[in-house]
C-alpha cells in the first residue's frame, strides 16, 4: 500500500486555554499520563497499514502551527525531541512547522512537494481512538475514492455507569457535530454540513439525491478528522482553490458537493494514474466492462456516469466520496475541548482502558510502584497515580488521574479530576471535576469545583473557586 | 390483534378493537380529479368514466376497494356528476352484498378540500376511512396498513393519516416518474415511518432540497428519498375532515393539507407512510400514467384486475400469446397482424394487412385494411378507414378517421371527432368538437378551472344529450368552415392550441414516449444547470467568512420571496377593487397566498397595507389634501380586511414601519406622515399602544431612522398625555 501519513498536530488551541502553554502544545497534553499524540502514533505503529508498508515509505509529517516561526520551531523541537526519545527506531517521523493562520489546508500546501504516494492519510494529532487507520485506507482503496472520511458515533460523554443525568444532557446538546448524508449502503458520503452551516436549514443538493435515490441524513455521527485523500485530487484542490483553509470545512464539503461533476481534477488524476489520457467514452466502456466483470452492484456514481454516456454526447465525470463508519463499540474521540480533555482522561482510565496500554490492578486502577500513599488513603477504581507521587493520610481519590511527582497533603479529596505533573496540593484541599496543570501549587484548604488551573498557578490557602479558569497572567 | 374475530361479548378487548368491529370500514372516493390534465376529453365525460383497458377507471377503484374489505363507499361527484351517478345506477355497484355505494353530489366544489368539507357536513364518516380518487388502480391489501394506522392511533391520537408510498425512481433525465408525475422529495423517519418533509412540484431550478434544521434535533437520523412515489391512497382519521373544515383555505390534499400539517405543525398532527413492495398502486394522473398503467394492466401487474378476469364493467377477453387479449367475437381478417401486448374488445373488426401492436382497441370498432396502429388507445365504436397510420394516440368513442390519415405521436382525439382524408394531425395536438374554452383566470388555478365549467356542462350533457348535440351542431355549423380547415377535408373538430409556455412541456404528459432528441436537449440543459448551481456552490468562501456570506444568501432568498408576495397581494387587492370582490373573499385569497409563500399574518398586514396605500396614491389627486382624502376613503372601505390581519400590537407596529418605508420612497407621503398616522388612529386601524410602542422602539435607533418619529413627536406626546389622563381618571 502506497500511503503517506500526515499527522496534523496543531498548536495552541484557543479552546484549550489554559491547559495549553508555550511549553505544552496541544498534542503533548497528557491523557492518562501520556501525551495524546502518542495514542495516534501508536495506533499507526501497531496498525496493519504500517505492517504492510516497507518501512521507508512511511512519512510522518507533524505540522505545528504557531504564531511565529521561532516559537513554532521551538515547539517543533519539543515534539520531535519527545518523539525521538519515545519512538526511536520505531517510526520514522519528520516534523515540520508552519504558521498557525494557514489552517489545515494551508499546512498541507506547505508540504505539497513532499507528498508523493498515491494516497495520503491525514489524521489529527488529538485523536484518541482504537479504529485502525488501515480500515479507512482499505475502504478508500476499495472504491478508488477521491476522499474517504472516517465517521464515528458521537461519543457519549461519561461511561454509562456513571451516566448521570447531567452527562446525558451534555451529550444531547453537543450531539450535533455534523450533519451527514449517506447513501443507503452507508459507503458514500452524499452531503456534509459542518460548522456555521449547522445552524441553517439542511440544504441537500438535488442532483446528488436524484442519482442516489435515497439519502440517510444523520446527526449522530462525528467527523473524526481522519481522511484518506487521493493525492492527485488533494493537490489539485489545494492548488486551485487558494482560499480553502480547512480540510474539514472547505476541502471535504467541496469534494462532496462536486462529486457528480468533477470537471476539475479527473483529467489530471487519470492521466497521471494510468499514464494514458483516456477519453470519456473509452473510459465509460472500460467502466462498464469492469462492472460486468466484477458483477458487483455498481455504485450510483458509475450508474450516473454511464447513464449519460449512452444517450448524450456530454459525459459526466464523477469522483467518489466514501465514508468509513466506525463501529459503535470502538472508542473514538478528539481532544479538542476542555470537556473532551476530562472525558477522554476519564474514559481512558475507565471504560476504554484497553487502549491505554497499561495493566490495571485488581482494583481497576493503576498506582505506580514508586508512588507513596499515606495511611487510610484510598484510591478508587478508574484512577491512576503517576510515578513518584506522594499522598498524605486520609486522602480519597475517585475517577481521577494524578500525574508524576505530585505532592499531596492529608485529607485531600480528588474526584473526577485530572492532576498533571509536579503539582503540590496542601492539606484539606478538595478538587472536583477540575483540571490542574503542571507545577500548580494549591495551598491548604483550597476548594475547586469544575475549574481549570493553568500551569504554575498558585491557589491561595482557603480560597474557593467554582467553574472558573485560573491562569497566570501572560508575560509576553 | 388476537381478539380480532369472535368473542364479541368477551373481556371487552381494547377500545380500538371494539371500534373495528362496530364500524364498517368506510372509504371516500373522489370522482373528480379537480384537474384539467385530461382535457379536452373531460369536457364531455368525467375522468373516472374514461376507459382504461376497456373498463372505466372507477370500476378498477371500486373493485379494489371491495376486495380490500371496504364496506361503505361514498362517491363524491362534482363535474359531470349526473353521468357518474347514471353510470353507477346502471352498473351493479348499488346492489352488492356487504358493499354499499352512496353518491354525494356537489355542484360547486372546486377542490378536494371543498369536497371533504362537504362530506364533513353530511356527517357520514364515523371512523377511520380510506381516501382515494376514482382513478386509482391498485391491488394492494389494506389490512397491514390499516393495522399499522390503528396501532399508531392508539398510541398517539395525533397520527391522523397514513399515506401509501411505493418505490419508483424518477428518470434522472426528465425528473419525472414513469407515471409522468413530477419527482417527489420526501423525508421519512426510518424508525417510525413518520413523514417529515414532502415536496412535489419541486422547483426544478433550485438545486437543493432544504429541510428544516429542527428535524434533526428530534430525530437523529432521517432518510431523504427521491425514489418513492405517492400512490394517493390515504388512510385517514376523522380528524382529517374536521381539519379541512377548520382550515377553510386548504384546497389541495397534498399541497395544502400535507404541507400545512408538516410545515405549520398544527396541533402536532402527524402523517405516517406505509410502503408497499409487492402490490400495485398507481393513480392515473395524466396521459403518460394512462399509458403506463394500461401497459401494467396488460402485463398483469394489477392482477386480479386484468382483462381476462371478470370484475365490474369489463367484458372478459381471452389471453393469448405475448400478452394479447382478444374478446370472443372479434372479426379479425386472416391477414391482420396482431402484435404483442394488445387488447381487442368485442365486436371489433380488423381488416387485412393491418398491424396492431402495444395497443388497446375497444368494442365495436371498425378498422380497415393496411392500417398501422402502434401504442394507441382506441376506445369504443371508432372507425378507422384504410391506410391510416396511428402512433401513440388516444382516440375516444365515435371518432372517424378517414382513409390515409395520419396521427402523429401524442395526439388525442376527443369524442366523435372526424379526421379528414389524408390529413396529418401534428404531434401532441388535441382535437375536440368543443372549442377550447377561453382562458379563465390569469391566476391559472388549475384545480378550480375544471369545475368552473364542469357543472354547467354536466347539466346539458347528462340531462338532455340530444339537446346538447343539437347545440353542438348549431355551434359547429357556425364555425364549420373553420373546423373543416382544422382537421382536413370532411373533418370535424377543433385543434386546441396549447397555451404559451405549456407547449414545451406537452411531451412530458403525453402518451407518446419521450423522443430521443428531446432527451438529449434535456441532458444538455441539465449539464448547464448543474454548472450554474455548482458555481453557486463554489463561491462558498473559506472557512472564516462562511457565516456572514451564507447568511446573506438566505436573506436574499427571503427578501425575494417577500417582494413576490407583496406584488401578489397587491394584484389581488387591485383585482378586488376593480371587480368589487367581497371582503371575505379577499381575505381568503390573501390567506392562500400567505400559505403558499409560507409567511405570517404580519406579512399579510404589511403587504395589504402597502397595497391600500399604493391604491390611494395612484388614485388621481391634485393636492396633498386630496391625497389624504383618498387615503381616508380607501381605508374606510377596506378597514375590515386590514383589521383582520391586525390581530396584535406587533402587527400594527409592522404596519407603521411599512408606512415609514413607503414614506421614504414616496415624497408625497413623507410630508403627510403625521397626518395619515393620525388618520389611521382615528379610524381605529392603529391603536395608541402600537404607536407608542413603535415610538419607544425607535428611541434607540439612529438619528436618520428617527426622521418620522420626530415628525410625529407632537402626536405621540398628545397620545401619551391622553393615556395618562385616562389612567388618572380611572
Amino acid at each position: 500500500m502506497d500511503f503517506q501519513v500526515v499527522v496534523l498536530a496543531g498548536g495552541f488551541s484557543k479552546t484549550l486555554v489554559p491547559l495549553v502553554s508555550k511549553e505544552v502544545p496541544k498534542v503533548l497534553l497528557p491523557v492518562a499520563n501520556r501525551p495524546v499524540l502518542s495514542y495516534v502514533l501508536e495506533l499507526l505503529e501497531q496498525n496493519d497499514l504500517t505492517n504492510a508498508l516497507p518501512p521507508e515509505s512511511l512519512f510522518l509529517l507533524l505540522l505545528i502551527e504557531f504564531f511565529t516561526v521561532v516559537e513554532g520551531e521551538s515547539a517543533a523541537l519539543l515534539i520531535s525531541s519527545w518523539i525521538s526519545s519515545t519512538f526511536v527506531d520505531r517510526l520514522q517521523v519528520e516534523v515540520t512547522a508552519v504558521p498557525e493562520d494557514v489552517g489545515t489546508a494551508g499546512a498541507l500546501r506547505a508540504i505539497d512537494h513532499r507528498l508523493t504516494a498515491k494516497d495520503i492519510l491525514v489524521l489529527s494529532g488529538d485523536l484518541v481512538s482504537e479504529i485502525p487507520p488501515g480500515a479507512v485506507a482499505a475502504a478508500h482503496r476499495r472504491h478508488d475514492a477521491a476522499v474517504t472520511a472516517m465517521l464515528c458515533s458521537v461519543p457519549v460523554s461519561g461511561p454509562s455507569e456513571s451516566g448521570s443525568s447531567g452527562a446525558k444532557d451534555k451529550t444531547k446538546k453537543a450531539g450535533r457535530y455534523n450533519i451527514v448524508g449517506l447513501d443507503p449502503t452507508k459507503q458514500f458520503l452524499l452531503h456534509i454540513a459542518a460548522g456555521a452551516e449547522m445552524d441553517k436549514d439542511i440544504r441537500v443538493q438535488k442532483s446528488i439525491l436524484r442519482a442516489a435515490g435515497q439519502m440517510e441524513i444523520r446527526a449522530d455521527l462525528m467527523d473524526a478528522h481522519m481522511y484518506a485523500f487521493k493525492r492527485s485530487v488533494l493537490q489539485e484542490v489545494l492548488n486551485q482553490k487558494e482560499n480553502f483553509q480547512s480540510l474539514r470545512r472547505d476541502v471535504l464539503p467541496y469534494l462532496v458537493r462536486t462529486q457528480l461533476r468533477s470537471e476539475l481534477f479527473l483529467n489530471g488524476a487519470q492521466s497521471d494514474e494510468n499514464g494514458s489520457g483516456m477519453d470519456a467514452v473509452q473510459n465509460s466502456k472500460v467502466l462498464l466492462s469492469q462492472l460486468l466483470a466484477n458483477a458487483s452492484t455498481p455504485s450510483f456514481h458509475e450508474m450516473y456516469a454511464l447513464d449519460s454516456a449512452e444517450s448524450a454526447p456530454i459525459s459526466r465525470k464523477t469522483h467518489k466520496c466514501c465514508v468509513y463508519i466506525a463501529n459503535k463499540s470502538k472508542y473514538c474521540a478528539r481532544l479538542n475541548s476542555i470537556q473532551a480533555f476530562s472525558d477522554i482522561n476519564r474514559d481512558i482510565v475507565g471504560d476504554a482502558s484497553h487502549i491505554s496500554g497499561y495493566n490495571f490492578s485488581n482494583h481497576n486502577n493503576i498506582i505506580h510502584p514508586s508512588a507513596v500513599l499515606g495511611s487510610k488513603t484510598t484510591v478508587g477504581p478508574h484512577c491512576m497515580v503517576g510515578e513518584g507521587s506522594q499522598m498524605g493520610d486520609k486522602c480519597s481519590v475517585k475517577k481521577s488521574v494524578i500525574g508524576r511527582h505530585c505532592r499531596i497533603g492529608s485529607n485531600v479529596k480528588i474526584v473526577n479530576s485530572v492532576v498533571m505533573n509536579h503539582v503540590s496540593i496542601g492539606d484539606g484541599c478538595s478538587i472536583q471535576g477540575s483540571i490542574i496543570c503542571s507545577n500548580v501549587q494549591l495551598q491548604e484548604r483550597a476548594v475547586l469545583k469544575d475549574c481549570q488551573v493553568g500551569a504554575s498557578f498558585v491557589v491561595t490557602a482557603g480560597s474557593e473557586y467554582k467553574g472558573e479558569s485560573l491562569a497566570k497572567k501572560e508575560k509576553q | 390483534m388476537v381478539v380480532k374475530k369472535g368473542n364479541r361479548g368477551g373481556m371487552g378487548g381494547e377500545d380500538a378493537e371494539e371500534e373495528l368491529k362496530r364500524d364498517p370500514l368506510q372509504a371516500i372516493l373522489l370522482a373528480d380529479s379537480f384537474a384539467t390534465l385530461f382535457r379536452p376529453i373531460t369536457l364531455e365525460r368525467p375522468k373516472v368514466l374514461l376507459p382504461i383497458v376497456n373498463a372505466p377507471m372507477i370500476d378498477y377503484t371500486l373493485a379494489w376497494l371491495e376486495s380490500a374489505g371496504v364496506e361503505e363507499v361514498f362517491v363524491f361527484c362534482c363535474a359531470h356528476s349526473k353521468q357518474v351517478i347514471n353510470y353507477l345506477q346502471n352498473s351493479d355497484w348499488f346492489d352488492q352484498p356487504n358493499f354499499s355505494v352512496t353518491t354525494i353530489e356537489s355542484y360547486n366544489s372546486t377542490s378536494a378540500g371543498d369536497a371533504l368539507r362537504l362530506i364533513y357536513e353530511k356527517n357520514v364518516i364515523n371512523g377511520d376511512f380510506i381516501l382515494v380518487t376514482g382513478d386509482t388502480v391498485s391491488n394492494m391489501s389494506l389490512t397491514q396498513a390499516l393495522k399499522e394506522h390503528k396501532e399508531r392511533r392508539r398510541k398517539d391520537s395525533n397520527a391522523v393519516m397514513t399515506m401509501v408510498i411505493k418505490q419508483s425512481k424518477p428518470s434522472s433525465k426528465t425528473h419525472q416518474t414513469r407515471l409522468g408525475t413530477e419527482e417527489l422529495f420526501i423525508a421519512i423517519d426510518p424508525d417510525t415511518k413518520q413523514l417529515l418533509h414532502y415536496e412535489d412540484k419541486a422547483d426544478t431550478l433550485k438545486g437543493t432540497v432544504s429541510l428544516d434544521k429542527g428535524l434533526l434535533i428530534e430525530n437523529s437520523f432521517v432518510s431523504l428519498h427521491n425514489d418513492k412515489q405517492d400512490c394517493y391512497i390515504d388512510i385517514c382519521s376523522p380528524e382529517v375532515l374536521s381539519l379541512f373544515t377548520d382550515n377553510f383555505d386548504y384546497q389541495h390534499l397534498r399541497r395544502h393539507f400535507v404541507k400545512g400539517l408538516l410545515v405549520d405543525d398544527i396541533m402536532g398532527y402527524k402523517i405516517f407512510t406505509h410502503e408497499i413492495h409487492s402490490s400495485y398502486a398507481a393513480r392515473i394522473d395524466n396521459y403518460r400514467s394512462y399509458d403506463t398503467i394500461s401497459k401494467d394492466i396488460i402485463q398483469r401487474w394489477t392482477y386480479p384486475l386484468v382483462p381476462d378476469v371478470q370484475f365490474f364493467g369489463n367484458s372478459v377477453a381471452k389471453p393469448e400469446r405475448q400478452g394479447t387479449y382478444r374478446a370472443s367475437d372479434v372479426g379479425l381478417s386472416r391477414f391482420a397482424k396482431i402484435g404483442p401486448f394488445t387488447v381487442i374488445g368485442s365486436g371489433t373488426t380488423v381488416g387485412s394487412y393491418t398491424e396492431v401492436s402495444n395497443s388497446v382497441i375497444g368494442e365495436g370498432c371498425i378498422i380497415g385494411s393496411n392500417v398501422s396502429i402502434d401504442g394507441c388507445y382506441i376506445w369504443d365504436n371508432v372507425t378507422i378507414e384504410d391506410g391510416c397510420k396511428l402512433k401513440h394516440a388516444i382516440v375516444c368513442d365515435g371518432v372517424i378517421i378517414k382513409s390515409e390519415a395520419v396521427l402523429e405521436a401524442g395526439v388525442v382525439l376527443s369524442f366523435k371527432v372526424v379526421i379528414g382524408q389524408g390529413f396529418v394531425v401534428p404531434a401532441y395536438s388535441k382535437v375536440s368538437l368543443l372549442q377550447q374554452p377561453v382562458k379563465q383566470d390569469s391566476d391559472e388555478e388549475l384545480e378550480y378551472a375544471d369545475n368552473n365549467s364542469g357543472p354547467i356542462e354536466t347539466t346539458s350533457i347528462s340531462n338532455t344529450p340530444e339537446y346538447f348535440e343539437d347545440e353542438l351542431k348549431t355551434e359547429l355549423s357556425d364555425s364549420q368552415m373553420q373546423a373543416v380547415s382544422e382537421v382536413g377535408n370532411g373533418g370535424l373538430g377543433f385543434i386546441w392550441s396549447v397555451s404559451e409556455g405549456a407547449h414545451e412541456d406537452e411531451w412530458r404528459h403525453s402518451v407518446a414516449p419521450i423522443p430521443v432528441d428531446r432527451l438529449v436537449e434535456i441532458i444538455k440543459k441539465q449539464a448547464a444547470e448543474l454548472e450554474i448551481s455548482n458555481d453557486d456552490g463554489n463561491i462558498l468562501p473559506p472557512s472564516g467568512e462562511l457565516e456572514p456570506n451564507s447568511m446573506n444568501d438566505s436573506d436574499e432568498d427571503a427578501r425575494d420571496d417577500d417582494a413576490h408576495f407583496e406584488k401578489e397581494v397587491e394584484a389581488t387587492f387591485l383585482r378586488a377593487v376593480d371587480e368589487n370582490v367581497k371582503e371575505e373573499h379577499v381575505i381568503l385569497e390573501v390567506n392562500s397566498l400567505r400559505l403558499s409563500y409560507n409567511l405570517t399574518a404580519t406579512d399579510c398586514a404589511s403587504a395589504l397595507f402597502y397595497a391600500i396605500m399604493k391604491l390611494a396614491l395612484d388614485t388621481p389627486h391634485g393636492s396633498p389634501g386630496e391625497l389624504v382624502k383618498n387615503v381616508a376613503g380607501v381605508i374606510l372601505k377596506w378597514n375590515k380586511v386590514l383589521k383582520y390581519y391586525l390581530a396584535s400590537i406587533d402587527d400594527e407596529i409592522e404596519v407603521i414601519q411599512k408606512f415609514e418605508e413607503m414614506c421614504l420612497d414616496s415624497t408625497e407621503y413623507s410630508t403627510l406622515f403625521v397626518e395619515i398616522l393620525h388618520l389611521l388612529y382615528d379610524k381605529d386601524v392603529l391603536q395608541e399602544d402600537a404607536i407608542l410602542n413603535w415610538a419607544s422602539e425607535k428611541e434607540e435607533a439612529e438619528d436618520s431612522d428617527k426622521l418620522f418619529v420626530k415628525q410625529a413627536e407632537k402626536f405621540i406626546q398628545w397620545l401619551n398625555e391622553a393615556s395618562e389622563e385616562e389612567e388618572e381618571e380611572e
